[in-house]
């Protein structure tokens, strides 16, 4: 199915629109996995099951107040959250939900991804300066340094994929990947995916390598000094995040909007039918990329800075210049020279 | 139509950000002009149809290069205003001098170029296709230089910061 | 041409609609009772001891550093991998000896510990 431009427009309300929708009740989810996970009951007073405990949590810290303390830097210290926010939305530009159906495709959508990453660790680096605290301080240095490195081998993995795709267009990714379960790039790239899989758990500041919030030792990181709404954005920028990153984990290894065998399986299917089936096969993988991440923070415990920063550096980066010359060479003897 | 009222906007904004970087009161001010700045640029790169270039500018300048100056103002901590209004050395004395002859250029190329502002773009040649095509070709020798100079900055780099780690 | 990119500007439209949004609405309805014990910085119930602004550790510069040249090197290998099919063998040798290089600064920075954090 072919869209034209107001249909892309109206397209792009609708995704901002149910992101915004999953980001929140990503937030019920994660609580309510690990209230299981912990034998908890988790929350259940607000609406049936507490369905509507996040509008309840978002009312609650939009009538907080907003405290600024003396010693921060005002105008950085309200434009840290928002670029966090920001940056953690617009990622989800690129990403096809079905054939057809993107906001846009520009034939460097997986450099834009990278792009618009890199400048979201503005957010968390501006908080900790402008916050003038202590606390703050250390964990937007400790986050920072995270995030960058991560980022390489983040741009590493990718390299693979598009050795194979030829192109950096993401909607010719998820095409090349086909209805074929061994064309997902998860078969055809097994270090690339493990390496990036990694690599957005601390892109995603999360659990085992959530240092940069670690409560016992910095109380919030680099939130520390934020109330009201200031965190309530960093918070959603978090869980954003997440739903992004499972994202982007679906499009380029998990074969994206693809029905597996569907023309053998539902060999029917079109129209409406189809990109409706494709979207909720889309949503489907996502949810399980995001369950992935909730299970592996409410199962390992976390590492210490210093293993982080040499897993980063030591492991993962040799490791993708290897895949990189790996599925290159791969490739040289496929195509015969 | 629209796309010579956005570029005259983005041109606006990065005049007033690049005015910006060097009046801002702290450092940090500055170096976040500067990113709008750089985000201007890459705009403007966008609308001339160069792809890869305006997502280059953003990752490199915006993305790691400006990031870098941050932690270097964050480490270093230098009081905002002792720092910036330092008195008028040979350094000052140079940029001055780098700015006129900018200047001149400037006013040398500007009456030659009027008639052929914005509106041109070369579409097939600002994709990143294109780019893989020559640099891998005709520009082979430039390439191989530049992972030259990029190990020669990780020694130089690692020199200067490790005398004062050790 | 350029009509591609407006749903992305409408999408960066509606993410800072919302960013600037929730911190103008809160900062209306909220309540605002300031006092000077509340305003001070979160030392764990401590007074604040001086700025935070101090210097920190030169390691952080290092991996900032580091950063940019790896981060240029691998935007390297993007223009090389899109074409990569086209250009065969020969590309390949000069991308391993890119790496080789770029393998060598890695090697050299191992072997100097700059990358060790205690």
């Amino acid at each position: 199915m072919k869209l034209e431009l107001l249909g892309h427009l109206i397209l792009t309300v609708a995704i901002f629109g149910s992101l915004f929708l999953f980001v929140a009740y990503a937030v019920y989810f994660e609580r309510k996995v690990a209230a299981k996970m912990q034998n908890r009951v988790g929350p259940d007073r607000v609406g049936w099951y507490g369905l509507l405990q996040p509008f309840a949590d978002i009312l609650k810290l939009l009538l907080k107040e907003e405290i600024i303390a003396t010693q921060a830097t005002k105008f950085v210290h309200t434009l840290a959250p928002a670029i966090s926010v920001i940056m953690a939305f617009i990622t989800f530009a690129m990403i096809p939900i079905a054939e057809g159906f993107y906001i846009a495709d520009i034939n460097i959508g997986m450099l834009y991804m990278m792009a618009v990453t890199s400048i979201g660790v503005y957010g968390v680096t501006l908080a900790g300066w402008s916050s003038n605290s202590k606390y703050s301080l250390l964990g937007s240095m400790r986050a920072s340094a995270q995030m960058i490195s991560y980022e390489l081998s983040m741009g590493l993995a990718v390299v693979g994929v598009i050795l194979i795709t030829q192109s950096i267009s993401v909607v010719s990714i998820v095409e090349s990947q086909t209805e074929n379960i061994l064309y997902w790039n998860i078969i055809r790239q097994p270090l690339g995916f493990l390496i990036f899989w990694i690599a957005s758990f601390a892109e995603a500041n999360r659990l085992p390598f959530d240092l940069p919030e670690s409560e016992q030792e910095l109380v919030g990181g680099f939130h520390t000094e934020y109330s009201s709404m200031r965190f309530a954005l960093f918070f959603f920028a978090e869980y954003t995040h997440l739903i992004v990153a499972s994202s982007i984990l679906t499009t380029v290894y998990l074969g994206g909007y693809q029905i597996p065998f569907q023309s053998f399986l539902f060999p029917g299917l079109d129209g409406w039918w189809l990109v409706s089936a494709q979207i909720l096969t889309f949503i489907l993988k996502m949810c399980l990329f995001v369950f992935l991440f909730m299970w592996v923070r409410w199962t390992l415990p976390r590492f210490k800075y210093n293993h982080l920063m040499e897993l980063g550096w030591k492991y993962l980066l040799p490791l993708g210049l290897l895949n990189v010359v790996l599925t290159a060479g791969w490739l040289l003897i496929y195509d015969g020279f | 139509m629209i796309v010579d009222i956005l570029f005259y906007i983005t041109a606006l904004v990065a005049i007033i950000s690049g005015i910006l970087v060097i009046t801002g009161k702290s450092p940090v001010t500055s170096a976040l002009s500067l990113v709008l700045n750089f985000f201007c640029i890459a705009f403007i790169y966008l609308m001339l149809e160069a792809q890869f270039l305006a997502i280059i500018q953003v990752i490199v300048y915006a993305g790691a290069i400006m990031v870098l100056f941050l932690f270097v103002i964050m480490l270093l901590n230098l009081q905002d205003d002792q720092t910036l209004f330092e008195k008028f050395d040979l350094k000052k004395g140079f940029a001055v001098l780098l700015t006129a002859l900018f200047l001149l250029e400037i006013l040398y190329i500007l009456p030659a170029g009027t008639n052929s502002s914005a509106g041109v773009s070369f579409p097939e040649l600002g994709t990143v296709e294109a780019i893989g095509k020559y640099l891998f070709s005709e520009y082979l020798y430039p390439f191989e230089m530049i992972s030259v100079v990029l190990l020669a900055a990780v020694v130089g780099a690692v020199v200067v910061a490790k005398k004062k780690v050790d | 041409m350029f009509e591609q990119y407006l749903p992305v500007l409408l999408l960066i439209v509606l993410a800072v609609a919302f960013g600037a949004g929730s911190l103008l609405l809160t900062g209306l309805i909220g309540p605002k009772r300031p006092n000077q014990v509340k305003n001070s910085a979160y030392e764990s119930g401590m007074e604040p001891v001086g700025t935070a602004h101090e210097r920190y550790s030169v390691k952080y510069y290092m991996v900032a550093m580091l950063f940019v040249i790896f981060d240029v090197e691998i935007l390297f290998m993007y223009p090389w991998a899109v074409q990569f099919r086209m250009l065969g063998l020969f590309a390949f040798i000069e991308m391993i000896l890119f790496i080789g290089l770029l393998f060598a600064g890695y090697y050299y920075i191992i072997k100097k510990g700059v990358l060790e954090w205690e």
